[in-house]
């Protein structure tokens, strides 16, 4: 298969479509946790009880009361390969909870990948919307849209006191953690961040790199969402996350303008190179893209470098993962044998970009 | 010396607990003090996870409480009726078995959430429409309540009239809704 044609059908929309403030804010992501009142929660339920909740979720899906043109198509775990679950959770589209421990697993996506619901996760039905770039109250009432739909015929464990009831009680009430996806080198370059994160912590915020709980954050890229889901209201909770990321995005503007003005041939070597080693390198880690892609995007989104395509960043920042590289190759890889790969990939897809110019 | 709660295997975990003056002595050997749930104190080695964080949490609440004395015995374990999950077990999994674990551990339960949701302890959100039955209802007769004392202290008498209406009409309709119900 071309690279154009993987690519193509491996792109989910939030990283090839550009959103509100989309150089700084990635994607944003709305995720609400749900029970059904009848069944245990998924870490007690029993094979039967587990099964009969994807039953009921799927009957759902096919009974057609659906927002707008999506339709949505089940996939369960039982039914597909490890690479193929690897690759919907280097996608963000399941936890890699759901692909290996779940019992009767699934989960329902939409064909353009902006919703995915997963069953029987920690909890029996997560919702979750992710959009490109800003787009945090829209993705909340998307997410509620289908919450409703949901709720018409599906019973829902609520509490007047403790709201939604969740497995875990640090989900309790909305169920909700909303959460952006922020790409900040102009803090990192500035030395900023390492100031910026425990303040926001502070605020009852959880800052994370990009791969989840206790990861560095690779390629200057941090999720940033709520912590607390109980006795704020979701518009609330939304807002607040807003308010926090808008001085973010002012911030990385100014420390970007602050770097062009001080320090302006340094920092367009330091894009050039990095263009450079994705341009040439032969064997690349994950580690060593991350940090060559940020540099570019940076590049693009300042304008030394032109004519490369703003997603390029978003795009290979998912392909380049294992699961991606595994899938393209068409079987098994050793990790050195991904590192020429990697690095192979992310030749091709640049020359892409020539061609297309 | 012997695991007391097992009589079998070496006790390798010693705690002294110390509560209104009375000290108590407790002996465990590794596998009792998880079943116990006790192994938050001494975690060294194992990974560390959000579960073991609020395992942490959960645990050291009843040590803040008075009358504690009979922590370590714990004669009587609380468990759910629907699903069986045991208080202990709760604590080491971190994870609720069923929606009705929230009415059976309600009382250890308060002082958890308010811990992990900054003192919050009251749902102020969405409220789905069936299941939420006529809660809806209930919070927006209260609110319309508080807006009429605020009115009726600014001696708006004429607006607190109508809205005095409304409350009236509301709550004919919520006592319809009871005797529908039922």
């Amino acid at each position: 298969m071309s690279l154009e044609r993987f690519i193509s059908q491996a792109v989910s929309s939030w990283m090839s479509t550009e959103g509100p403030d989309s150089d700084i804010v990635l994607s944003s992501r709305i995720r609400l946790a749900r029970n059904l009142s009848q069944f245990d929660f998924p870490t007690l339920a029993t094979n039967e009880e587990a099964f009969k909740v994807t039953a009921a979720v799927e009957e759902w899906a096919n009974s057609g009361s659906h927002p707008g043109a999506s339709r949505f198509e089940m996939v369960k775990m039982n039914d597909i390969q490890p690479l193929q679950k690897r690759v919907l959770v280097e996608k963000h589209l399941i936890s890699p909870h759901l692909a290996e421990n779940s019992r009767h697993g699934a989960c329902l996506l939409s064909e353009n990948e902006e919703y995915s619901i997963m069953v029987n996760e920690e909890d029996h039905i997560r919702i979750q919307c992710l959009f490109p770039g800003f787009q945090l109250s829209e993705a909340l009432s998307a997410a509620n849209e289908i919450d409703d739909l949901m709720e018409e015929s599906l019973d829902y464990a609520f509490d007047e006191k403790y709201g939604y009831l969740t497995s875990c009680p640090t989900n309790a009430g909305t169920g909700l953690r909303a959460s952006v996806m922020m790409h900040l080198p102009g803090l990192y370059l500035t030395q900023q961040i390492n100031r910026i994160v425990p303040a926001i912590n502070q605020l009852g915020l959880v800052v994370r790199g990009i791969y989840g709980e206790g990861s560095e954050a690779l390629g200057n890229i941090f999720q940033i969402s709520n912590q607390i889901t109980l006795g704020k209201s979701e518009d609330d909770i939304v807002e607040d996350l807003k308010s926090v990321v808008k001085q973010l995005i002012s911030q990385e503007r100014s420390a970007r303008e602050a770097l062009a003005k001080t320090s302006n041939i340094q920092l367009e070597d330091r894009i050039f190179r990095s263009y450079g080693i994705l341009a040439n390198s032969r064997i690349i880690e994950t580690k060593e893209a991350a940090g060559c892609l940020s540099d570019v995007r940076l590049g693009i989104d300042m304008g030394y470098l032109k004519d490369i395509s703003k997603n390029i960043l978003n795009e290979l920042m998912i392909l380049t993962q294992p699961g991606f590289l595994q899938q393209y190759a068409g079987g098994p890889l050793r990790p050195d044998e991904r590192d020429i790969r990697r690095a192979a990939m992310i030749r091709e897809r640049l020359k892409m970009e020539i061609k297309e110019q | 010396m012997i695991c007391q709660e097992c009589n079998q295997r070496p006790a390798t975990l010693h705690f002294t607990n110390f509560s209104n003056g009375e000290k108590t002595e407790l002996h465990l050997c590794e596998r009792c003090a998880h079943e116990k749930g006790e192994m938050f104190m001494m975690n060294q080695g194992h990974g560390f996870s959000l579960n073991h964080l609020l395992a942490g949490l959960l645990n050291i609440e009843p040590a803040l409480q008075p009358n504690t004395k009979e922590h370590f015995h714990q004669e009587e374990i609380i468990q759910c009726s629907r699903c069986h999950m045991t208080y202990p077990q709760f604590v080491k999994i971190g994870r609720f078995g069923c929606a009705h674990c929230y009415d059976t551990f309600k009382e250890q339960l308060g002082p958890i959430i308010r811990r992990l949701h900054s003192g919050n302890s009251v749902h102020n959100g969405k409220i789905p429409k069936r299941a939420g039955g006529t809660i809806s209802m209930q919070r927006n007769l209260t609110a319309l309540k508080e807006t009429l004392g605020e009115l009726i202290s600014k001696e708006e008498f004429e607006k607190a009239a109508e809205l005095r209406d409304e409350i009236r009409a509301l709550e004919k309709r919520l006592a319809e809704q009871h005797r529908g119900g039922e």
